[in-house]
């Protein structure tokens, strides 16, 4: 079983970077995005009921990431979604490998791409004259919430692609991802938002993904952030684990 | 001549077909602008009290972007069709067909520049209903041609990556193009409140004139002197991506 997941979830990778000009996405959206949130709404800090950062991209930078996952998370539906339209999906289901490991492998690759991710965020960030407040510990909290969150997107994202079957109906949820981080607390602190984001935003565990990622960012790490955080991420990993899984079955049983 | 525009008008016609044959992939293209503009305000609404904003408020600010952004959805979704086309050999047949090339173009051009109508218009119904102000018939009628302007252009740039991938999976690298081309722009403050560096790219990017054009309905009144460096930055714009296109379509058949 160990073997079939890594060598579907190397597979997945090695497709990535066989074709980088698609993997890149991930990280150019996000980063346009925040270089047009910095770099048009800067002066926002100044606002009454701003936290105290040492700059909007430091604030930014947490929205950015919680993106960048979600789009991985579409990333990965397109790539099951082309696997059943290909046909590579049918051969699988006919070789003698657990099913399961078909959902597994994908989320492996999903998990580490999500690595890659984090790195290459916090990288940018202090590249751009951010400061990781919460120095290493920090980074590794980062971390892992975003590795747990990217498996969670990624799972969310081939539940999608394998009910949907079809590459371009994914590519159609992407509008989505905007709509679930608009109504977020992930680009601009709860305080100043306005309706009806301000109360969605309590509900949505978005706002609290994107809250443990910014807290080490912006400050020391303290407890209660990271830990909804990673509360939020792990519960979005297992709902969309279960989904994907359950999705599966409903293929196979049309296979 | 005539079995040109037959050519053309049969190819627009196939492109809306498929908002109603393939609703589920055409409706987050129709939503999305105004997902887009009523997100962006319901976060960054407060923006608009940050000294020096003016007296716009910041959902009148934003909308022309949302419009923009159509143009950017739908000129993907072009290139995206025209990759599966590809893929499925559709095109390939199409192609088999004594029509000039120019013609296949510009029947898919055309279609981009109508369908961003049906996002323009829903998001324009919902700005109205949430109380943005009404640009004037003449502030909306040049933002809709510069719109539909803007839609060719992206519809031209989508369609070259298209042709030169030939695969949908090249659609993020289609919708980057419009993300830069509309964003890097004063989309969500004036020019004096950007940071310096992304007021230079907002200068010499011909999509702010365009912006421009399009905002000046909502924010003040039209003028000819806002209005003629848009319609000149989308003829440029046309013919260079046209170009490109072109260029892309002899390379496929050749």
């Amino acid at each position: 079983m160990t073997r079939v997941v890594l060598a579907l979830a190397r597979r997945a990778i090695r497709a990535n970077l066989r074709k980088p000009q698609f993997l890149a996405p991930l990280l150019i959206f996000p980063t346009l995005f925040l270089a047009v949130n910095v770099g048009g709404l800067t002066s926002t800090t100044s606002l009454q009921g701003f936290p105290e950062v040492r700059g909007f991209l430091d604030f930014q930078l947490a929205g950015a990431l919680t993106q960048s996952l979600l789009l991985g998370g579409v990333s990965t539906g397109i790539a099951s979604a082309l696997e059943i339209e290909g046909g590579f999906f049918d051969r699988l289901v006919a070789s003698p490998i657990p099913r399961v490991a078909i959902v597994l492998g994908r989320l492996v690759a999903a998990g580490l791409v999500a690595g890659v991710q984090v790195l290459f965020f916090l990288a940018l960030g202090l590249a751009f004259g951010a400061e990781i407040a919460g120095g290493v510990p920090g980074v590794l909290v980062v971390l892992v919430i975003g590795i747990v969150a990217g498996v969670g997107f990624g799972a969310l994202g081939q539940a999608i692609g394998l009910r949907a079957r079809n590459a371009s109906t994914v590519q159609g949820i992407f509008p989505l991802v905007l709509v679930i981080l608009f109504v977020s607390s992930a680009f601009f602190p709860r305080a100043l938002l306005s309706p009806p984001s301000d109360t969605i935003s309590r509900f949505n565990p978005l706002s609290y993904l994107a809250d443990g990622l910014r807290d080490p960012i912006i400050s020391e790490v303290s407890w209660t952030p990271v830990l909804e955080g990673l509360a939020a991420a792990t519960g979005i990993a297992v709902v969309a684990m279960g989904l994907s899984v359950l999705a599966l079955r409903g293929r196979l049983r049309d296979a | 001549m005539g079995t040109n525009l037959a050519v053309v008008v049969a190819l627009v016609r196939r492109a809306l077909n498929e908002i109603t044959r393939v609703p589920g992939a055409a409706i987050p293209g129709v939503l999305a602008p105004t997902i887009f503009v009523v997100g962006l305000t319901s976060v960054f609404g407060q923006a608009d009290r940050v000294v020096g904003f003016g007296e716009v408020d910041f959902r009148t600010f934003v909308v022309p972007v949302g419009f923009l952004q159509a143009a950017g959805f739908t000129g993907a979704a072009t290139g995206v069709n025209l990759a599966r086309d590809i893929e499925q050999g559709w095109f390939d047949r199409l192609l088999l067909c004594p029509a000039p090339r120019l013609t296949v173009l510009t029947g898919l051009v055309a279609s981009a520049a109508l369908r961003c109508l049906l996002p323009v218009a829903f998001l324009f119904l919902v700005a109205m209903a949430i109380g943005v102000d009404f640009p004037g018939v003449d502030g909306l009628l040049v933002a809709l041609v510069l719109v539909m302007g803007l839609a060719s252009v992206f519809a031209c740039f989508a369609v070259a990556l298209a042709l030169r991938f030939r695969t949908q999976q090249a659609a993020p690298l289609m919708q980057m193009g419009s993300f830069v081309g509309v964003l890097f722009t004063p989309a969500y403050a004036p020019k004096d409140l950007l940071a310096g560096w992304l007021e230079v790219l907002a200068t010499v990017n011909p999509v702010t004139l365009v912006l421009t054009g399009a905002r000046q309905g909502f924010v003040g009144g039209v003028t000819w002197g806002d209005t003629w460096p848009a319609l000149l930055a989308i003829v440029g714009l046309v013919l260079a991506f046209g170009a490109l296109a072109t260029r892309g379509l002899r390379r496929y058949s050749g």
